[in-house]
């Protein structure tokens, strides 16, 4: 039982899923198949930024969806209206991303839990109002069409879906090991000290605003580099791409999957995308599905599937770990010890 | 160790500690007593940097921290314990002390990403610092159990290690003993002594007024935000004011 456990954290069980990932589009014969999973793994992204100021740091932020916009219309903007090639403009999506997210975080982080929620919520629908109404810049409602895709270099061409599925799953495979790289570490333990409490943490002597801005800023880029991709694979985007409708389904993503752990995000994101596909032909009546089943998913799985997989499997291991001590019947209590702290992070 | 003078912090009219002088010296058990919302946990709130003074001076090492932030007091050698004890419920005891270490390190975002050898070193000593304080408190033998499959008392000792992973020499405890029946209290008293042996500086909140006087060295008392007696256990016991604010208004045994 154990055994089957813990290959679901084990390394090979990465390797296998990635794997799979690779595999895909060689599988699936439609490429309407695989361009959905491409923007699966591109929301993905902007999940995991997410994950990192909500789920390690504790602060819900409203804006993440506003932060993917202005990301998505950077890349629009650049490479439409200053010819810009995709790239360059793709690297200024992130550092508008880190930029803006700097400006807004050194504000709404003075705020606390519900007031800052709050306050990005109205953050997001300032980015959402300026994007519909500052025509001059951002083609107002109208919207931006012909972004440039992602330059091949005379190698690939992007504007192919699977190529793109690549592009796209290498960057989340990025994305994921930089989240796995901070959960693991002394500032994932800084962050999650915040989540606990900002009284606790500051005891311990962390700097909240430090370490929250910085949790912002990470994930704001996050979510601006996924904007940008966006924009490079769909090649077209309007104000409708800052709705905070797009805030709340990554929400969703988060809540299906896990706050705060490294594969909730995925996991979720994929889920939901997958179920809406199925669903789809319910079109409008399709809320009547997910509703209920947010509902029991809230109720039983308050963790998410992810979260509540680890808990249940580290207090398994906590349980066994004294008997094991006692007298040393497998020799692997030791380790396991050790791998409940592992998994935790790892997974 | 602590020379707090003329402390004041006034809520709009209301001063919830008014004019406080008092002097904490070094290696021993300081105790403060007095009724509920006499002003204790706001004391400590003040010591500690999670409220400014409104008045006063609060000279710890010849420094005045009246004003500095919570976490550049901690950095001084400052530490404290919650009455609540908030901890990661979802992970194991140890990994919870790891983080009490953080404020020594200096990695950063970068160290993080490209896994450098300070990062590692930090780790290390983080882990270290970890168990040994879990080893100092006692519990290394449930270092692998989830926070949440713990008892009260264990949690309260994991807080004590938490603070003391961040290497202080003053020791705030709100209320150690709270919610421990008395048989743990026993071990969570010889565990205050023992940091006083290791040259910590104890401060600390209690209602449990047999413990108090068995083990304080200094025992101040504050009604209505005053102090409004100070000395040796001895002398608080039997001091007229105090037995009057106790007994005037709530059963005490003091």
């Amino acid at each position: 039982m154990n055994r089957a456990i813990d290959f679901f954290l084990s390394s090979t069980m990465r390797w296998l899923l990635l794997a799979l990932a690779v595999v895909f589009p060689l599988v699936v014969t439609s490429e309407y198949l695989v361009y959905v999973m491409a923007l699966a793994f591109v929301w993905a992204i902007a999940v995991y930024g997410m994950n990192i100021i909500t789920g390690y740091c504790g602060q819900l932020n409203l804006a993440h969806g506003g932060f993917f916009a202005i990301g998505a219309y950077t890349v629009a903007i650049l490479t439409v209206d200053h010819g810009w090639p995709f790239w360059p403009a793709f690297a200024m999506a992130g550092v508008f991303g880190a930029v803006f997210g700097l400006l807004v975080g050194v504000v709404s982080l003075r705020l606390k839990e519900h007031y800052f929620a709050i306050f990005t919520l109205s953050v997001g629908y300032i980015i959402y109002l300026l994007i519909d109404k500052w025509e001059e810049l951002t083609h107002g409602s109208l919207g931006i069409i012909n972004i440039a895709p992602p330059e091949g270099f005379g190698l690939v061409d992007f504007t192919e879906t699977v190529p793109f599925y690549y592009l796209v799953l290498a960057f989340l495979v990025f994305a994921i090991w930089v989240t796995r790289r901070i959960s693991e570490s002394l500032l994932g333990r800084t962050f999650r000290a915040i989540r606990i409490s900002d009284d606790l943490a500051q005891s311990l002597g962390i700097n909240l605003m430090r370490n929250k801005i910085l949790a912002f800023v990470i994930s704001t880029v996050y979510a601006a580099f996924a904007g940008g991709l966006y924009a490079g694979v769909v090649r077209f985007i309007g104000p409708e791409q800052a709705n905070f409708i797009h805030t709340f389904d990554m929400i969703a993503y988060l809540l299906v999957g896990g706050f705060g752990t490294l594969m909730g995000p995925l996991a979720g994101t994929l889920i939901i995308t997958w179920l809406t596909q199925a669903v789809q032909g319910l079109e409008e009546y399709r809320m009547i599905v997910f509703g209920p089943m947010l509902v029991l998913l809230v109720i039983f799985f308050p963790k998410g599937l992810v979260g509540t997989f680890l808990s249940w499997r580290g207090r398994r291991l906590a349980r066994q770990a004294p008997r094991g001590t006692r007298e040393p019947r497998t020799g692997a209590s030791e380790p396991a010890a050790d791998q409940s702290q592992g998994a935790r992070n790892n997974a | 160790m602590l020379d707090i003078r003329n402390l004041t912090k006034r809520f709009g009219g209301l001063a919830a500690v008014n004019d406080v002088s008092v002097e904490f010296p070094a290696n021993q058990i300081n105790a403060i007593i007095g009724p509920n919302g006499a002003g204790k946990t706001t004391f400590f709130n003040l010591v500690a940097g999670a409220m400014a003074p409104t008045e006063g001076v609060i000279e710890y090492k010849g420094r005045n921290l009246a004003g500095e932030a919570p976490d550049a007091i901690a950095r001084l050698g400052v530490a404290r314990t919650f009455q609540t004890t908030m901890l990661f419920e979802e992970s194991t005891v140890l990994d919870n002390l790891i983080v009490g270490h953080r404020l020594r390190t200096g990695s950063n975002l970068w160290d993080v990403i490209v896994n450098s050898r300070r990062l590692k070193a930090d780790e290390k000593r983080c882990r270290e610092k970890a168990a040994e304080t879990l080893e100092f408190v006692g519990l290394s033998h449930i270092g692998h159990r989830y926070i949440a499959d713990t008892s009260q008392e264990e949690r309260k000792r994991v807080a004590f290690a938490l603070a003391l992973a961040t290497d202080p020499e003053l020791v705030l405890l709100d209320e150690p003993a709270g919610g421990v029946n008395p048989e743990e209290t026993d071990g969570l008293i010889n565990l205050i002594h023992k940091m006083v042996e290791h040259g910590v500086t104890v401060c600390l909140i209690e209602h449990k007024m047999d413990m108090i006087m068995r083990i304080a060295d200094k025992i101040i008392v504050l009604d209505h935000g005053e102090k409004i007696s100070e000395g040796t256990p001895d002398e608080v016991k039997n001091d007229p004011v105090v037995i009057e604010a106790y007994l005037g208004k709530e059963d005490a045994e003091a």
